[in-house]
């Protein structure tokens, strides 16, 4: 089984500092290194943290009518997105499903489009399908497998990052991406991320990642402690905490878009795959809300604990169970139906037969800390 | 990683040290490095009856749930109250403040049939890649 999984141009640097490997959508992946899961977490928080993300996957999307049909396959708008920024989208299918979510890039030639390692093939496949299906004149290419990508995250990120010979923080606003060389890696980056905190993501070919990857670590050296390498434990923890979905968990293809609270992101002003019955959706009433729960009683939530009124019936279940390091507390997201999705509301919460109690809190737990520049 | 040769183990990963009357419980230190930040410990009821090999307790960490298995059966006399606050101590010292029960034996011949350091440490080295 074991080796089957891909494996990041990172893996042997990972095994060699002492990461717990583990699968992940098919990859073998660090889970977390020698500091642990909450050491990395604070790291992230308190300065920085340095991530190998390389099993997202990557499209690149041009052609005459790469900007609309774009608008048409994913829910935010693209058609208005200006060059050199970037927004998040959901791809849903025609019932308003979520097929995945996604980061959406427009560069001067082409979009460059981020989605999740377990549902790489699967909206590649998607996406040349919808293309068939109609004429616009795009040509969609996955580049999933040639593209390393890292996540620099963190208060101090920035700073790390232009000591590398990146981009100063003034050179890129929040949102934006452009071309960058940082030593002799020429890559692209962004000022986007997963946990919360100001940062930056960068996209390279393999070849170049381990150079660059020593770079970072490097340029980070000055930082107390060093710079801290963040396994996918931390990240979860990291983007839970200020209310991220994660594919999976909070979005699948039997969720739609406001019942995860993403209405946002969501243009109703034009068609695009699944407008037509979100909107009916959103009139006839959601069958479901995704809410944040708090621990009342201590107890770790998990995946698949049922959620109850008190003393009463099931009225939900748990998607992503936490210990969150910021809060020290037990949290998690559940979806309840949505009389039971209010602030403050009572649920008991079934832990090993026994009941516990648990109450719906105010989203997000941790409100990001970006820059304003 | 630290195989205390003053207790004996099982191979569910937990340790018990003669105490007096008693057997004091814990998980190893190969148990605690596995499951990484300790985040959550469900112990018995004082008071309660358990059988060698029935379940105890949980351990929770970031990213699992664990069972914990009573080495020898008894009654549980005491348990660490200590670690619902903190129960990092787990991690931290896993053969000392770490420990999770302190138990009254039925049967004293079971602490006999436990591991001895050796033994467990030749365990754990299979399990290893």
């Amino acid at each position: 089984m074991a080796d089957e999984l891909k494996r990041t141009a990172l893996h042997a640097w990972h095994r060699e500092h002492g990461a717990r490997m583990g699968p992940f959508a098919g990859w073998d992946m660090p889970l977390q290194y020698e500091a642990g899961a909450v050491s990395e977490h604070r790291a992230v928080r308190e300065q920085a943290g340095l991530f190998d993300i390389s099993h997202m996957g990557q499209v690149d999307i041009r052609g005459a009518d790469a900007a609309q049909f774009l608008d048409y396959v994913l829910s935010n708008d693209v058609l208005e997105l200006p060059e050199g920024l970037s927004t998040y989208c959901l791809m849903c299918r025609e019932d308003g499903g979520v097929l995945d979510d996604v980061f959406v890039y427009r560069l001067p030639d082409r979009f460059y489009v981020v989605v999740n390692a377990s549902n790489t093939e699967k909206d590649v496949a998607w996406l040349k399908n919808a293309a068939a299906q109609t004429s616009f004149d795009v040509e969609i290419t996955n580049q999933s497998y040639e593209t390393s990508m890292f996540a620099l995250q963190g208060p101090a990120a920035l700073e790390v990052f232009s000591r590398a010979g990146g981009k100063a923080e003034s050179e890129l606003s929040r949102f934006a991406i452009d071309y960058d060389t940082v030593g002799a890696s020429r890559c692209l980056v962004s000022r986007t991320g997963y946990t919360g905190e100001d940062g930056v993501e960068i996209y390279v070919w393999n070849d170049d990642a381990p150079a660059l990857w020593e770079r970072l670590l490097q340029a980070g050296s000055y930082l107390e402690g060093g710079l801290q390498p963040v396994g996918l434990a931390a990240r979860d923890s990291l983007r839970f905490e200020p209310g991220f979905a994660l594919y999976g968990h909070e979005l699948d293809e039997h969720t739609t878009p406001p019942e995860a609270r993403l209405k946002w992101a969501c243009h109703f002003d034009r068609p695009f795959i699944g407008r037509d019955a979100i909107l009916k959706e959103i009139e006839n009433g959601l069958s479901k809300k995704l809410v944040t729960v708090r621990m009342v009683d201590r107890g770790m939530l998990r995946e698949g604990y049922e959620v109850h009124a008190p003393e009463g019936e099931q009225i939900g279940s748990v998607v992503t169970g936490m210990y969150s390091p910021t809060l020290e507390w037990y949290y998690g997201n559940a979806y309840v139906i949505p009389s039971f999705a209010k602030t403050g509301t009572a649920l008991e919460i079934r832990i090993r037969g026994r009941s516990r109690r648990a109450e719906v809190v105010k989203r997000p737990l941790y409100r990001p800390a970006y820059k304003s520049s | 990683m630290n195989f205390d040769d003053s207790v004996r183990y099982q191979k569910s990963h937990e340790w018990a040290r003669k105490e007096g009357d008693l057997v004091v419980v814990g998980i190893s230190d190969y148990a605690q490095d596995s499951l990484g930040d300790v985040v959550f410990v469900e112990l018995p009821e004082v008071g309660s009856t358990l059988g060698q090999g029935e379940t105890f307790g949980v351990v929770e960490s970031v990213k699992s749930a664990s069972d914990l298995y009573m080495p020898v059966g008894g009654e549980i006399a005491e348990i660490n109250e200590a670690l619902t606050e903190t129960p990092e101590t787990v991690n931290e010292a896993p053969f000392a403040d770490g420990w999770m029960i302190k138990i009254k034996p039925s049967d004293a011949s079971q602490y006999d049939s436990l591991l001895s350091a050796d033994d467990y440490k030749a365990y754990v080295e299979t399990l290893e890649e």
